[in-house]
Parts: C-alpha cells; sequence; structure tokens
C-alpha cells in the first residue's frame, strides 16, 4: 500500500524525524484552521499518488489565512494526470539550502534491503543515478542486523555528505530505518532531505509503502486506505474476502489460483483481438476452496460490473474438486436469484483436473441456457470473447 | 532420480496439527512419501493417527531429525509464526525446508533469508508462498496434487501454483522428473536459477519448463543464467501481459512497478537467448511436446 505525503510525514514524525510543522486538509475552511494555527507563510501540497504535481501546479506558497484559503480551493479538486486531489498538507516553509536524497527499499533481485543515498537530491533519482552515478550510493542492507549507527556513518561517508551535516544525517539513517522497520515498509523515500539556511536537516517529502501481507502487526494501517478513491466493486469484494482487481473489459473472469487468472486475462484477450477487441474486466481468485458461497459472492460481483457482458469461470481442480465447483456454480446461479438478481448474461465454464468428468456432468445435468461448458482453457476464452463481443 | 526430493526423502512437517497441515500430511501420504513426523512444541510426545499411520510429534526439529533422520521439513504454521518456524529448521540444518504459508510479511522473509546466508545455506529454502515440491512417483512435500501426472523427464519450476497443476496436466503424457512451484513471494528462498541449475545436473531431467509472471527482475536473470549455463532446452510462459502497473494481481509480488516486471520484457529476454516462450500455457506445452518427441 502507497501512502499520500501527509501520512507518510506523520509517520515520520511519529518515529521522531525531523519534517515540517503541518496537516492535512479536504476543504479551504480545515485549511484556514491549519494556517490560522501554523502561522505566517505555508506550502499548500496537493495530495496524489503520482509524481509531476508541482509542474501541474499542485503546489503553492501562501502568506496568511486569506491566501492559504485561496491555494487551498484552487487546489482542491483539480485534476492531476487523472488522480483528482482530495486533500491539500499545508505546512510551514523552510530556508533550504542543500538538497539530498535518502532511501531505504526491498531489494527483490538480492532478496535484502538496499540503502540509496545521494548529496544530489530534489530530482529524480534515477535521471541522477543515469547521468551521475557517482553521485549514488546504493549500500545492501543486512535484514537482521540493519543499519545502526556505524552503518549509517559508512553510507555517509561513502555517499559524501559535507561533515557539517554528517552526524544529523548519521541519525536520520538510523531513525528512518527504525521507521522502516517497525511500519513494515518496502519503501521510505525521502526527496528532498533538506539542509536549511541555519544548517538543520528536515525531511521535506515522504514516499511510503506498506507490506499489506503484515497488516495483522499493524491494526493501524488499515486506517491509511483511502476510501474514497478505492474502486466500489474492489471494495465490495474486499469486504468479501475476495481477491479482486477491477480492469476496463467486458469479459469478466473468475479462476483458482493467482497465475492462473493472470494467464486466462492474457488468453481472453488474445482472443479478444478476434472478436471485436473485447478485454479481460477484472482479475478474480477464488483461491483453493471454491465452496457455492464463495462462487456466488463472485459471480455477484462480476455480475454487478455493467460493462461485463460475459464471464468466464476458469477452473483447475488441483485440491478443489471440480465437482464441488460445478455445485457452486448452480447453486451460486440459484443462490442469486432468490437474492433477487437477475442474471442474465452468459457464462461460460472450463473444468479441468481433478473430478473434471463429474463436474462437468453436473453443468450438462443443470440445464441452464446460461451456462455453457467448453473443455480447454483457449477455446473457453474464445466463446467467453465472442459472447461478450456479441453482447456489447 | 529427481532434484532435491527423491524416494528417500524422509519429511517432517511443522504445523502438522493445524487444520491446513494435517490435511496436507494425509495427502502427502497417500502419494507415498515417507513422512516421519511432525512438530508441535505444545503437543510432543504424543501422536497423530492418518488412516492407520501412526506420526510421533515432536517439540522441535532438531529432535525430530535425531530420532528419524528427517531431511525435509515442509512448514504450514500460520504467517505470524513462520519466521519462527523457519529459523528453527535453518538451526536444525535440515537441507530441505518447503515453506506453504501464505501472507508471510517480507520483513520477516529477508530476515530467515539473511539467517540462512549467515548459517552458510546449509538450507534449502523453498517459498514461501508456494505449492511445494513433487517428484512425481517418488515424493511429494507440499500441496501439489499427486495423481495429475506420472514421472518422466520434464523438469517443472513455476512461480504460481495452479498454472504448475495446469502444465503438469497438459503434459501428464510425458511426465515429469520434478516440478517446483518457488512461490509468488517478493524474497523467495529457492529461484527460477537455483532450480534451473538443479535440472540442468540431473541426469533424469531433458528439458525444462519455466513459468514466469510479472513483478521484479527474476525471469530476466534466469535468462542470462539460461545463455551461459543451460545446454538442455527450456520453454518458457509468462502469465501477466494485461495486467495493469501498479496493481498486486493475486500474488504479493506480482506487479508491474512503472516500466520494470512487465510480461513484456521478460518474453523479450527469454526469447533473445533462445527460450521459446508460449502464447498460452496449452501452446507452451505444445512446444515442450514438439521437443521431446524430436528428442
Amino acid at each position: 500500500m502507497d501512502l499520500y505525503e501527509y501520512q507518510g510525514r506523520d509517520l515520520f514524525e511519529r518515529h521522531g524525524l525531523p519534517v515540517l510543522a503541518g496537516g492535512v486538509a479536504t476543504t479551504p475552511e480545515e485549511a484556514r484552521a491549519i494556517a490560522e494555527r501554523l502561522g505566517g507563510r505555508v506550502v499548500v501540497k496537493a495530495q496524489v499518488k503520482v509524481g509531476g504535481r508541482g509542474k501541474a501546479g499542485g503546489v503553492k506558497l501562501a502568506e496568511g489565512a486569506e491566501e492559504t484559503v485561496a491555494r487551498a480551493t484552487d487546489i482542491l479538486g483539480m485534476d492531476i494526470k487523472g488522480h483528482t486531489v482530495h486533500k491539500v498538507m499545508i505546512t510551514v516553509t523552510a530556508d533550504v539550502a542543500e538538497e539530498y536524497y535518502f532511501s531505504y527499499l526491498l531489494d527483490r533481485a538480492n532478496r535484502t534491503f538496499l540503502c540509496i543515498a545521494s548529496v544530489a537530491g530534489g530530482m529524480d533519482i534515477e535521471q541522477v543515478a543515469a547521468e551521475t552515478p557517482e553521485k549514488v550510493v546504493k549500500a545492501p542492507i543486512d535484514a537482521v542486523k540493519g543499519v545502526d549507527e556505524a552503518k549509517a556513518r559508512e553510507i555517509v561517508e561513502a555517499a559524501g555528505f559535507p561533515a557539517e551535516v554528517a552526524d544529523q544525517v548519521v541519525d536520520v539513517a538510523v531513525g528512518l530505518w527504525r521507521a522502516f522497520v517497525a511500519e513494515d515498509a518496502t519503501l521510505v523515500e525521502v526527496n528532498p532531505l533538506a539542509k536549511t539556511a541555519e544548517g538543520k536537516l528536515l525531511l521535506l517529502d515522504a514516499k511510503v509503502s506498506l507490506d499489506e501481507n503484515a497488516g495483522f502487526r499493524h491494526p493501524d494501517h488499515e486506517a491509511l486506505v483511502d476510501q474514497a478513491t478505492v474502486d466500489p466493486l474492489e471494495q465490495a469484494a474486499k469486504e468479501k474476502d475476495l481477491n479482486y482487481v477491477k480492469l476496463d473489459g467486458e469479459v469478466g473472469i473468475i479462476g483458482n489460483g493467482a497465475g492462473l487468472v493472470m494467464s486466462t486475462l492474457d488468453v481472453v484477450a488474445y482472443a479478444g483481438e478476434r472478436h471485436g477487441n473485447v478485454k479481460p474486466a477484472n482479475f478474480l481468485d477464488i483461491g483453493g476452496g471454491a465452496s457455492a458461497a464463495v462462487m456466488a459472492n463472485g459471480l455477484e460481483i462480476v455480475l454487478s460490473d455493467p460493462s461485463v457482458k460475459s464471464v468466464f469461470v476458469n477452473v483447475f481442480g488441483g485440491i478443489t474438486a471440480c465437482d464441488a465447483v460445478a455445485n457452486g456454480i448452480v447453486q451460486a446461479l440459484e443462490l442469486l436469484e432468490q437474492r433477487g438478481e437477475q442474471v442474465t448474461k452468459p457464462l461460460v465454464v472450463r473444468l479441468d483436473g481433478n473430478n473434471a468428468e463429474a463436474g462437468r456432468a453436473i453443468l450438462d445435468g443443470a440445464n441452464n441456457p446460461l451456462i455453457e461448458r467448453v473443455d480447454t482453457m483457449d477455446g473457453a476464452a474464445e466463446r467467453a470473447a465472442e459472447l461478450a463481443a456479441a453482447g456489447v | 532420480m529427481a532434484i532435491w526430493l527423491t524416494k528417500d526423502s524422509k519429511v517432517i512437517v511443522q504445523g502438522m496439527t493445524g487444520s491446513e497441515g494435517s490435511k496436507h500430511t494425509r495427502r502427502m501420504l497417500a502419494a507415498g512419501t515417507t513422512v516421519v513426523g511432525g512438530v508441535n512444541p505444545r503437543k510432543a510426545g504424543t501422536t497423530v493417527d492418518f488412516d492407520g499411520t501412526e506420526l510421533p510429534v515432536f517439540a522441535g526439529v532438531a529432535d525430530a531429525m535425531k530420532d528419524t533422520g528427517a531431511d525435509v521439513t515442509v512448514i504450514f504454521v500460520p504467517p505470524q509464526f513462520t519466521k519462527a518456524a523457519v529459523i528453527e529448521a535453518i538451526d536444525a540444518e535440515i537441507p530441505l525446508a518447503v515453506v506453504i504459508t501464505e501472507g508471510v510479511p517480507v520483513h520477516d522473509t529477508a530476515a530467515f533469508w539473511a539467517y540462512n546466508v549467515a548459517k552458510g545455506e546449509r538450507t534449502r529454502i523453498i517459498g514461501p508462498n508456494c505449492p511445494g515440491i513433487a517428484s512425481p512417483g517418488a515424493s511429494n512435500a507440499g500441496i501439489i496434487p499427486a495423481d495429475i501426472t506420472g514421472s518422466g523427464r520434464i523438469g517443472l519450476v513455476s512461480k504460481s501454483g495452479t498454472l504448475t497443476y495446469q502444465m503438469m496436466y497438459e503434459l501428464r503424457d510425458i511426465g515429469f522428473s520434478t516440478c517446483v512451484g518457488i512461490g509468488g513471494d517478493p524474497i523467495i528462498g529457492t529461484t527460477h536459477i537455483d532450480a534451473l541449475a538443479a535440472f540442468e545436473a540431473d541426469p533424469d531431467t531433458d528439458a525444462i519448463v519455466m513459468i514466469g509472471e510479472i513483478g521484479g527482475d527474476a525471469e530476466e536473470r534466469a535468462a542470462e543464467f539460461i545463455k551461459a549455463n543451460v545446454s538442455k532446452p527450456v520453454v518458457g510462459y509468462i502469465a501477466g501481459f494485461t495486467a495493469p502497473p501498479g496493481k498486486t494481481m493475486g500474488h504479493a509480488g506480482a506487479i508491474i512497478s512503472g516500466s520494470a516486471g512487465t510480461a513484456d520484457a521478460k518474453k523479450a529476454a527469454l526469447e533473445a537467448v533462445g527460450v521459446k516462450v508460449g502464447k498460452t500455457p496449452t501452446e507452451t506445452a505444445n512446444l515442450m511436446r514438439e521437443i521431446m518427441s524430436a528428442g
């Protein structure tokens, strides 16, 4: 889960890292209250999870409460690269003398964590690394040993931070590592890490990603999810413990296992190239169990997407038995009817693997005109695409 | 022969008394796996009956190894306890630890991996978030259904569970030496490269199917490895061509970050080193069938 800048700033502050005083507002009136509390000159920053907001006019200075309200009014509701601004962060300003870069992140390839540090901050670090690689230090961090003062000092020296800020950067490096571990983050990025004219170090931006698998250790992280930007179908699916991602096509997809469902999306997209360019409408992995109730919940979510014109249920019975899945599908349709849902969209079902013959017989025996059985994955994808194209 | 798991492997189960652990212990036994016991400190000294097979429960992995000669552990404990369970397996220096558990925090996986490296990598870790490893007809450690295919001369390595099953099913007429599900997490103990190296060295494997998916650059690095080190034919499949950037597709590791980790890049990297990449699982299986019948 990626956090907004203000959430990252709050997180840093909770872990004792030096950040600017500030607050977050969803309305101009809230912005006024924050400006009055802070006093003097402030910066109003659009909160969007996309880069380039400065160039888009999403970051403005303001003097006093009235100007803050005016700037917040301008920025709230603004569209930045397809993201609507619902919140602005307001902080006091800093007199910045130098800008550095500092981050910790997950290094998948080396199965560890990585620290990236540079005295050339304030710009895109990938660009700095490409143009002046000597200015970027990448230090692997041992996940067991972590970052203590000695390790931090090693990084600070390697990156060539000026002597007058070295001790402060060491403190930030150790504190930021503690926050990274304590919050189960996969990324904490500070760009810029600024030195003020008075020689004080400040974390002026915050890019933080948290590991959702660690949610059981962090009940507070759930509150960081921005409900306003969550797709309503994805939200409904989550409440039913379904692994669902909304996409932009017409063929609803239900399958078991993340890899098989990803593969199903691809095969449907290829088939769609021959049928009006229809595409998969969603990713939905119903997992190993695939009981009637789970299938009904899955079908309900997929069928409630108005762009869906046909549904492809693709199940390989490994541990799951196909007869149980077939019963699940038939009962799910009955269940939906009992719930008052009018199911009119055709279902193409492919069952293979464990007890496939029995499962297919159950589908045939159901005599439901909406259910069409195709026994190969490629063939079923073709048929589902064809039906979606006909229904568009 | 096979890689890492053979008919002589003696398997213990950490979490054998839990619901998943006991269900799959029963299945592993039915598949002919030599399961010799389980681990649960609170139930040490008791036994559990699996359809007539009495399995002892030990207090720890080291005790179980000492008593039974176990050389493989399959870990089913919940995510909260997985790190401790794997570290216990590493401390006992068991040669193979298969971590089935899904939802392990990546900081925990990074920590037990670093611990394993510091200890000299005496334990091969497969997973987490994986279906395990099966050498058809010989042994089965994990949750891969044993009756999909028999033994044969294809080696299979895959990030995905159900795609593993699908591929085993498609090529059941030829059969497999070993099928390894390495898991879909961002950090995993056994990589495509580890499996490719083992299959290359295995006299009973003639060709290799490699299944990847979006996220990270494991497939790109595997391609480089194949170019330098693999003489046996390799056929590839990549899932996730239509996945949008920034969205996690079921597996914690299956996410395109910016322009990195796309299926197109992985396919291109594999094809550049002469690996044939199928568009669908069925097409991939057919590519392998052609190789085996030309063989």
